[in-house]
């Protein structure tokens, strides 16, 4: 059965428990704080082969970006997510979530206007603020050398 | 591999994430939104010295969620601007979020072509 986002926002709100904040903090809480830390122990795996901090970091982020698309598409991601709330949407492995997921959902509309069109409707936000505001420093950092 | 190497980015990483979670419960936010929100804070934060305390004590507690994005970005574009000057505003960010983006897409891409979306 194929349903719209609103549909099935309703539907999640219909058949979950009214959720007092201190529970949902908790959940993203644990979950955010596992994520991280399994980060963290690839990031300490990939020191301990020798590779320089960046390259270690470099590599982590590429790990938890491919754990996040892989779980996307095992359909596990978003059983996930509905259990923890923020602690799978802020980790590195939601932003792969949020570009695999429409990427699967679309693909029915072909290579180019399915996947290629609609991988970043999510995503893209991310990079468009993300890179304008590092512009916009880098642009005052500019200015502020010269002064 | 040891606990004190550990428990920091899950104390760090888990706060992160409490903070979004207070967010999307408590204001009428999307979660897109609180994302868009919590990269260009990782951006703000890192250029005003704030950012770089959190990362050395919690390491990926810091980085993996998405305020390291902003990190990773604003970190970018200072160096590039400080090596090539006024150039450097648009290819600091980029260039040090390559990697990121690229799996991303090169990821996303092969999961839409392997696997299926569950009938929901």
């Amino acid at each position: 059965m194929e349903m719209t986002k609103k549909q099935y926002k309703d539907y999640v709100k219909q058949v979950s428990p009214a959720s007092p904040l201190v529970a949902d903090m908790a959940r993203a809480f644990v979950s955010g704080g596992l994520i991280c830390t399994v980060g963290q122990v690839f990031s300490l795996l990939y020191r301990s082969m020798g590779l320089s901090q960046q390259t270690a970091g470099t590599l982590t982020s590429v790990t938890m970006i491919f754990l996040g698309a892989l779980l996307t598409a095992l359909n596990v991601y978003d059983d996930l997510a509905r259990f923890s709330g923020a602690g799978t949407v802020i980790p590195i492995t939601g932003f792969a979530n949020s570009v695999a997921s429409p990427a699967m959902e679309f693909r029915s509309e072909g290579l180019i206007l399915g996947v290629g069109a609609k991988m970043f409707t999510v995503a893209g936000p991310v990079l468009v603020y993300g890179i304008l505001s590092s512009a916009a420093y880098g642009l005052i950092l500019w200015i502020l050398q010269r002064m | 591999m040891f606990i004190e190497e550990l428990l920091p980015a899950f104390l760090t990483g888990g706060v992160i994430c409490a903070i979004a979670q207070v967010l999307i419960d408590k204001t009428a936010l999307t979660p897109a939104r609180i994302v868009v929100l919590f990269v260009v804070v990782g951006v703000v934060l890192t250029a005003l010295g704030l950012y770089q305390p959190l990362v050395d004590f919690g390491g990926a507690g810091a980085t993996v969620p998405i305020m390291g994005f902003g990190y990773l970005l604003a970190n970018g574009v200072k160096e590039a601007v400080i090596q090539d000057g006024l150039l450097g505003v648009l290819t600091g960010g980029a260039t040090a979020a390559a990697a990121g983006i690229s799996a991303a897409v090169v990821f996303g891409w092969l999961a839409s072509v392997t696997a299926r979306p569950k009938a929901k």
